[in-house]
């Protein structure tokens, strides 16, 4: 292996002279006395070579030794991934024994010891390909499939699978044999570098699935693929955290994996604390056994919380390729952008907006690219769903991270600061958020099929009303309210209407907090059947007052059982309600 | 002074305002130096080309300085000795007492584990009701005064030190005017209190560079107690605007591409590296803590200055101070403070009405901020009206103006007692069973 030497040092940016070939983005090792620290090659320049340590460089002196790996940025794929807590490299965090993180300490991210029960599913004599499936063993109740490593090229067959029983990870599973005859010996364990895309599949058609997160503001309003991407600027104190929590609780996802990259180390200890004791609404079981987080704080080096999003979208893209549907949602890609940003600055790049790095957009827009619903060989169907958030500086959406981020995310969920204020949660504005899945054909088949074909009109009906209430509101406040006809009033009250009843939503109520699709449809009707009417007032006094016991009558059945004695008793009153002033049409 | 086995380098190859640079071998990154006897740390290195940032300033400095490595990182000697005293940035007292013995630590060490962190759940209570009751500080907290340079902060901050029920409080005091320095000291010697503060102090007099050293002097003692002591630590930094203006400089020296506002590309990590030590450690650990409140001033009110920009996202909420012209004293803004860790410790550690009494007090002062604007603009009043205005000057004078000092129990208190005099339990708009409780009975 090609070891170097250390020639200089700015802060964690090295300088190494080589004896031999190096790759660009290869890990190599630094000895600082008896500690090695993990580096990466990030520029090569004539005999010298750039590498980013993911450490602190304290004492490190020109001369130290310098070897290489010849192998990038890896994780380590095997069961035994769930419920664990990793640092941006995928160091198991509770293995580490000290309060603090001292530097240079790694370790294996598996147990290598507990044993696995493996069902095979390929046979002697099957053909294969790198991904393919092999076997299954049960990981916390998902399906974790033993597959053909990821870096096996062409074509294998299997000479010996293993039988139905209990193995480790490092046992051999099988053995195939390749096109010259060669055997090659598979564990349950197989390594990726982080920052190359897995590409076993065989297409990645547009996202079309609805993945139902049982938050109206979403599902209805702007709704999210499986294998969709979206983000969600995220100023201080509007709910970030709870919409984060209830997605991740509730969406229709196998596997969630909760990537805290860069943010404050007690709301990382907040996640760790309250998610295992997170029910499972799906399973009735803890979430924590289906989730992995990795958490790489504000404090920890720079470098490794670059890694972390890939690393974290490496391991999705593994338990994508079991057909399952992961979730991933990074916490805020903006200290993601800024890792890049400070690198790029201590190399002396000519710098772009705002001091990132010129191809900041571009690196983003290859990182979503990475999400996706695909056709796996075997033809099965699996998918990464990404939810990313942005942090925008002094909460101006036009800074290159929310641009960049724009291009690519195909929903956006904008947290706003105003409707936090007024206690309106979840406080996404329904007028500035979009969701662009709502224009494919593809998704507007599907949600005909599972809805019915008259959804999407509707929900576009009701965005009208909510513009119109918005224009409305703005003459109300500029001419008063005598200043304006009743009729507006009631236009008004209507948007009020839905975005009580619609948009808002109570996630500590039990009841509330999920609403799965048949009731999202059954409220939504009901509210767009109310504002389709027109009602006989005297005055503006009247509508708002009127307006507001439908609203309250509405939020009422929200809080109950769907179609429970006391739903029903509310929507007889709301029925009484509405037929005292409705004007048959 | 250097050692017999160490090395003196007398040729010195460039100087810039903050650092100088010379040909050396064997020497580490983030190493100690003296030039001339000036205090100097590593900062870059290229083959044999060394660059050494001299906190001092290069004033003086000549090409043929005496250059001596000290082959260790800025360190700092620790033990119980340390309460009571004042020391500069390099960590040597300023007081006139003795020289500290005791373990030597390194400045700077690393961070924690976060799966070893506990989530903060013990109440620090200031006295100061504007804080206590709407934003209520927990122990492993860390959170920012965002205040214009007129504004009383380090009075604030001295009384908070002088108040806050902690085990240890350790100032760190960066381009603190000498003024200021003497205040602190005076205060703290007159109250008596002395012997469990740590101040770490770096005046206007002193050269700006050196106050990058003064919040890792200040945390690496915090970390001492809090982890070694199992004691509960307060850390007060101030002026942290005047730490980030300090890295500006230093990063310009060394001709690196400045970012927004012209402050260091690194400026988010810089600061999160400070203020993340802030901690709770769990009982296994000793269940010590480190809680840090700072001053960040601004710039005309500004907050999008990337200073207070990446502070907000690094800190647990931030607090503000206004002058009320109605009562003609410094409250705490009610409307723009905000503690993000408060319903940690809100109705949990304290009362159980203390949420709901805070946000009905908070509400009913915007009620009467909304009047007030009414009243500006020309229109009648409602006796609703009135009575907010009323109350809301009121709750100024006895709650909010940062001279109260009373305990979280007499601010629920008088907090009921205003409710009661001003409105009808109906118009508080809190829980019955809670207005059953507490609501004053007549007389």
């Amino acid at each position: 292996m090609t070891t170097g030497k250390v020639k200089g040092i700015i802060a964690n940016l090295v300088t190494v002279v080589v004896d031999g070939p190096v790759a660009q983005n290869e890990i190599c090792y630094i000895s600082v006395g008896k500690t090695k620290l993990m580096a990466e090659v990030i520029k090569v320049g004539g005999e010298n070579v750039y590498v980013q340590v993911f450490e602190s460089t304290r004492g490190l002196k020109v001369g130290d030794l310098v070897e290489f790996t010849g192998h990038m940025l890896e994780v380590t794929l095997g069961p035994g991934l769930l419920s664990r807590n990793y640092d941006g490299l995928q160091n198991d965090l509770d293995k580490l024994t000290g309060v603090f993180l001292q530097r240079g300490e790694y370790n294996f991210p598996l147990d290598k010891d507990k044993l696995w029960k493996f069902e095979p599913i390929a046979k002697v004599g099957d053909k294969v390909a790198a991904a393919a499936w092999l076997g299954e063993v049960d990981e916390n109740h998902q399906p974790h499939k033993i597959m053909v490593p990821f870096v096996f090229e062409g074509e294998y067959t299997v000479k010996e699978i293993a039988k139905a029983g209990e193995y480790k990870i490092e046992d051999t599973m099988a053995v195939l044999v390749d096109a010259e005859g060669k055997e090659h010996k598979v564990t349950m364990v197989q390594k990726w570098p982080v920052k190359k895309a897995i590409l076993a599949y065989k297409s990645k058609p547009r996202p079309f699935k609805l993945l139902e997160t049982g938050v109206r503001t979403i599902d209805t309003a702007n709704p999210i693929c499986e294998g969709g991407t979206g983000f969600i600027p995220g100023p201080f104190g509007t709910g970030k955290t709870v919409l984060q929590h209830a997605i991740s609780k509730q969406a229709e996802a196998d596997i969630v994996i909760i990537a805290a990259c860069g943010e404050r180390a007690n709301e990382v200890v907040e996640t760790f604390t309250e998610f295992p004791e997170l029910e499972d609404p799906h399973t009735g079981r803890k979430l924590m056994e289906r989730t992995i987080i990795i958490a790489n704080t504000s404090n920890m080096p720079v470098a490794s919380r670059e890694a972390s999003v890939y690393t974290s979208m490496t391991i999705a893209e593994y338990y994508r390729s079991m057909g399952l549907r992961v979730l991933l949602m990074a916490d805020s890609t903006s200290r993601w952008a800024q890792a890049l940003r400070e690198m790029s600055n201590r190399m002396e790049e000519l710098p772009g907006q705002d001091a990132f790095p010129m191809d900041l957009s571009a690196i983003i827009g290859a990182f979503y690219a990475r999400a996706g619903y695909v056709y796996l060989n075997n033809g099965a169907t699996g998918s990464v769903t990404f939810l990313g958030t942005v942090s925008p500086a002094g909460g101006n959406l036009k800074e290159p991270v929310t641009e960049g981020t724009k291009k690519v995310a195909r929903c956006f969920y904008a947290l706003e600061q105003a409707r936090a204020d007024r206690k309106r949660y979840p406080a996404v504005n329904p007028i500035d958020s979009y969701s662009k899945y709502i224009e494919y054909p593809e998704f507007e088949e599907y949600i005909s099929k599972l809805i019915d074909d008259q959804w999407l009109g509707k929900v576009n009906d009701m965005k009208t009303y909510l513009q119109r209430g918005k224009d409305i509101q703005e003459q109300i406040n500029i001419l008063g309210d005598d200043g304006v006809p009743v009729d507006y009033h009631e236009e008004f009250w209507k948007s009020e209407v839905i975005d009580f009843v619609i948009l808002q939503q109570d996630a500590f109520d039990k009841i509330d907090a999920v609403c799965p699709l048949e009731r999202q449809r059954y409220m939504l009707d009901i509210v767009m059947d109310i504002c389709k009417h027109d009602y006989d007032f005297d005055n503006f006094l009247e509508v708002s007052d009127y307006f507001k016991r439908i609203i309250n009558l509405c939020k009422q059945m929200n809080y109950c059982e769907f179609h429970s004695e006391d739903f029903e008793k509310y929507q007889t009153k709301l029925n009484e309600l509405l037929a005292e002033r409705q004007i048959k049409a | 002074m250097a050692k017999a086995f160490q090395k003196i380098y007398t040729q010195i190859t460039a100087i810039t305002k903050a650092t100088c640079s010379l040909k050396a071998q064997g020497v580490g990154n983030d190493e100690l130096a003296t030039v001339n006897g000036k205090l100097a740390q590593v900062v870059k290195i290229m083959g044999d080309e060394i660059t050494l940032q001299v906190f001092q300033g290069t004033e003086g400095i000549p090409t043929n300085a005496e250059v001596v490595f000290l082959g260790k990182a800025p360190t700092l000697k620790v033990s119980e000795k340390l309460a009571g005293r004042f020391f500069n940035a390099y960590g040597d007292p300023i007081d006139g007492g003795p020289k500290i013995e005791g373990k030597e630590i390194e400045i700077g060490g690393p961070s924690v584990n976060p799966v070893r962190r506990k989530q903060p759940s013990e109440l620090i209570a200031t006295g100061i009701a504007g804080i206590d009751l709407n934003n209520t500080l927990v122990s492993g907290q860390k959170i920012p005064f965002f205040a214009d340079p007129d504004q009383p902060y380090n009075q604030v901050m001295a009384n908070v030190a002088l108040r806050a029920q902690v085990d240890k409080i350790i100032l760190g005091g960066m381009g603190l005017t000498n003024d200021d320095y003497l205040y602190f000291k005076n205060v703290f010697a007159n109250a008596g209190v002395l012997d469990r503060i740590v101040s770490f102090v770096n005046t206007t007099e002193n050269p700006a560079v050196e106050r990058l050293l003064i919040p890792d002097m200040a945390l690496a003692a915090a970390e001492y107690f809090a982890v070694e002591k199992h004691e509960k630590v307060l850390v007060l930094l101030t002026d942290m605007t005047l730490y980030a203006d300090a890295l500006a400089i230093v990063s310009n020296r060394m001709d690196q591409i400045p970012s927004k506002d012209s402050m260091p590309g690194s400026l988010y990590s810089d600061l999160a590296k400070i203020y993340e030590k802030a901690v709770q450690f769990p009982e296994e650990a000793g269940g010590g803590s480190i809680t840090i409140i700072a001053v960040t001033t601004l710039s005309g009110g500004d907050i999008t200055h990337a200073i207070p920009d990446n502070t907000g996202y690094i800190t647990e909420g931030q607090l503000y101070l206004r002058r009320d012209s109605d009562i003609g004293k410094v409250i705490v803004d009610p409307f723009r403070s905000l503690s993000r860790l408060k319903q940690l410790v809100a109705g949990k550690k304290t009362r159980e009405d203390h949420p709901q009494v805070m946000n009905a007090a908070v509400r009913l002062y915007a009620d009467a901020a909304n009047a007030k604007t009414k009243l500006e603009n020309g229109f009648d009043l409602t006796d609703y009206d009135e009575r907010c205005l009323k109350f809301a000057k009121e709750y100024s004078d006895k709650i909010l103006a940062i001279d109260v000092n009373i305990n979280t129990v007499e601010m629920l208190d008088i907090a009921w007692s205003l409710f009661a005099k001003y409105f009808k339990p109906e118009e508080a708009n809190i829980k019955q069973a809670l207005i059953d409780t507490y609501w004053p009975k007549e007389k």
